[in-house]
């Protein structure tokens, strides 16, 4: 569905730059080589990335609060991230004296570096995708869960009854979340034909009445999916609402109490990683990757579509995060098994209908469209009903 | 249905985020130091010492080194050594001055305490929003120059209150010298009375006509309502031109002897 009119120049910059280094580099190396730029590519503009999202999103909830948010530090505060950075590394690390060493020591480490193995398999645009891999879906959720291993390893290697007691309850979420967050893939998975990244974008190509997008989320599965998806994101990088591993202001940060310094930052970049990944997850499942919204938007780059998509996902994450309150853990594991998961798993009996009426045309496409509407719809509010009877609309009696 | 919640309260945030940036009403905070606070009349932090004249503050300030100040301060911050010589005040009168006179506003609770009990109107609260040191031990303890500041300043900072106290020593200050005029005038008419005049002179300061003001409004035991002639309110706006006469005497605190009728009559 990939469009036959010529690539301008920007677009096949990525290509232009392969040739260019296949032309320098002997050949036996050429392989180390490109992955070695490809990874300093994506430490230098997901590190950049990372810092200024700190500071958009205290300048989102700042203005949400009918604030300025942080103004001092260059025009617009441009230079707050990195008065922040340079204050968290000259800042004393602590290491508790019964801690195990090794493995405080470890568990930032490995936290990063697994939410940045993430990026690998994400296609940032059409010629730009830093490892084609057949089974890139897979690879990125399995990485992504390992990050949960970290989580603990910060938990236990404090030797801290209340971060390893944290570090329980974020496991809890964690491994309650991964399971919508995984059903909400598979349709993708299913309808696309591969677990291949590159291959699900270049399923959702081409336009209906040339100005429709093919995105998976414009069908009603795909919308489902997509907000199912999203919700389980959130509570996967802890964000608010479902930020309780961390929880500042009840938990003293949970599993990263014992942590200070550069490696309390190396938890908050590995939060920022893990978010920005899994934004880019959904973008690339249910928002077609990088693909232009209308065809006469192809003129601009497709890594820039990417980008585009991206940044409005994480801005809705910010704006999120300034309106909801956090959740007892209670109502988070709740909300997971009695909502979520049943929704999910509904969703992949929608999809297989889905599937199965391809054929259909005319008036029955129509009936397929308001059949697929029916099995999302009335799931969700008969499921979501009962989740909230007897808990909404809460009156307090005591209160004005 | 379930979600409607979440998407209310989504409205209500983007509202607030892009209302900040065309309502100034929404726009809560302001650009501290280029933009500084306009602090409220009423607003007090540390006391200071007021002065007639600007233009010689240690020569005119009203502090007669009485000590009520410190003594009655609660977390005792206020240290003062009285001069041993005497030099006229407002009224012409020979009073002794603070030769030291400290405050650490470190300890200072902004209570208005040492105001309310100062029976002279020489101690005052302050204004000073930003407050800062760079040493804490000299840094914040005030001394006697930088804490004595004109009645003008008084003026400009608690203006309502300034104009009450002026008004009523201008009304004492008459009173006084109507008095005094009426003394002179019965010792012209019976020189031979002059004689105890002087006598009780030397005794004790209130004796001089000039001097009513002080023993008028010698506290100590200050009663209530004396009090409430300090602290600011609008009522006192309007009452203080009137006269003091609302303020009770306390004849307790006065040298055996010394002027009563003329104290209480005012």
């Amino acid at each position: 569905m990939i469009s036959a009119a010529p690539e301008s120049f920007l677009e096949r910059l990525p290509l232009l730059a392969g040739d260019l280094i296949a032309r320098v580099v002997p050949a036996p190396l050429l392989w180390f080589v490109t992955s070695l730029i490809a990874i300093v590519a994506i430490l230098a503009i997901f590190g950049l990335l990372f810092a200024f999202l700190t500071l958009a999103e205290r300048k989102i909830l700042g203005r949400i609060q009918n604030r300025p948010g942080p103004n001092r530090t260059g025009y617009f505060g441009l230079l707050q991230p990195f008065a922040d950075g340079i204050k968290m590394l000259i800042k004393e690390d602590i290491v508790p004296r019964d801690a195990d060493q090794v493995l405080h020591y470890l568990a930032p480490v490995v936290l990063v570096s697994l939410a940045l193995m993430t990026f690998a398999v994400l296609p940032f645009g059409r010629h730009l995708v830093p490892v084609e891999l057949d089974t890139a879906v897979l690879y990125f959720f399995a990485a992504g869960a390992a990050t949960e291993l970290a989580v603990f390893m910060a938990g236990w290697a404090s030797h801290n009854k209340y971060s390893l007691l944290a570090a329980m309850r974020a496991l809890a979420q964690l491994i309650s979340y991964e399971l919508p967050l995984l059903l909400s893939v598979v349709p993708v998975v299913m309808l696309a034909g591969t677990l291949s990244t590159t291959g699900i974008v270049a399923a959702q190509g081409g336009w209906k009445f040339g100005f429709i997008p093919h995105w998976y989320v414009f069908t009603p599965w795909g919308f489902a999916g997509f907000l199912i998806f999203f919700t389980a994101a959130l509570a996967e990088s802890n964000r608010s609402p479902f930020d309780l591993p961390e929880a500042e202001s009840e938990l003293i940060a949970g599993h990263l109490t014992e942590y200070s310094g550069f490696k309390y930052a190396l938890f908050f970049m590995a939060e920022y990683f893990g978010m920005t990944a899994l934004c880019g997850m959904g973008v690339t499942l249910f928002l077609g990757g990088w693909q232009a919204p209308c065809a006469f938007l192809e003129v601009i780059p497709s890594y820039l579509w990417f980008f585009a998509k991206l940044l409005t996902l994480l801005v809705l994450f910010m704006w999120i995060r300034g309106t909801l309150p956090r959740l007892r853990i209670d109502q988070l594991t709740r909300f997971a098994w009695k909502f979520l998961v049943p929704l999910a798993l509904i969703n992949l009996g929608t999809v297989a209908f889905w599937h199965l009426t391809v054929g259909w045309g005319g008036a029955l496409q129509l009936a397929r469209w308001a059949l697929a509407l029916v099995f999302v719809i009335v799931p969700f509010v008969l499921i979501g009903r009962r989740l909230s009877a007897g808990v909404a609309p809460r009156t307090y009696r005591y209160a004005p | 249905m379930l979600g409607s919640g979440i998407i209310q309260g989504l409205a209500v945030t983007a509202k607030n985020f892009v209302g900040s940036f065309h309502d100034p009403a929404r726009y809560t905070t302001q650009e501290y130091p280029e933009v500084l606070p306009t602090l409220p009349e009423n607003y007090r932090n540390f006391p200071f010492l007021v002065t007639e004249n600007a233009t010689d503050p240690m020569g005119t300030m009203r502090c007669v080194a009485c000590q009520i100040c410190e003594k009655e301060c609660p977390p005792q911050c206020i240290y003062i050594e009285k001069s041993k010589d005497k030099k006229p005040d407002a009224n012409g009168k020979m009073q002794l001055y603070p030769a030291v006179f400290d405050i650490d506003t470190s300890v200072c609770m902004s209570c208005q305490i040492c105001v309310e009990v100062c029976p002279f109107d020489a101690i005052k609260m302050d204004q000073v929003f930003a407050i800062a040191a760079t040493d804490r031990f000299t840094g914040l303890l005030l001394d006697r120059a930088q804490l004595a500041k004109p009645n003008s300043y008084y003026h400009t900072i608690h203006p309502t209150e300034a104009t009450e106290v002026d008004a009523r020593l201008a009304e004492e200050k008459r009173i006084a010298e109507e008095k005094a005029k009426a003394a002179a005038a019965a010792k012209a008419a019976a020189p031979a009375k002059a004689l105890p005049g002087d006598l009780s002179r030397d005794a004790g300061r209130a004796t001089d006509p000039g001097l009513a003001k002080a023993s008028n409004r010698v506290p100590g035991q200050t009663p209530a309502g004396q009090q409430a002639g300090t602290v600011p309110s609008p009522s006192n706006a309007a009452g203080a031109p009137a006269g003091p006469a609302p303020k009770p005497t306390s004849p307790t605190m006065k040298p055996p002897g010394a002027g009563g009728p003329a104290a209480s009559g005012s």
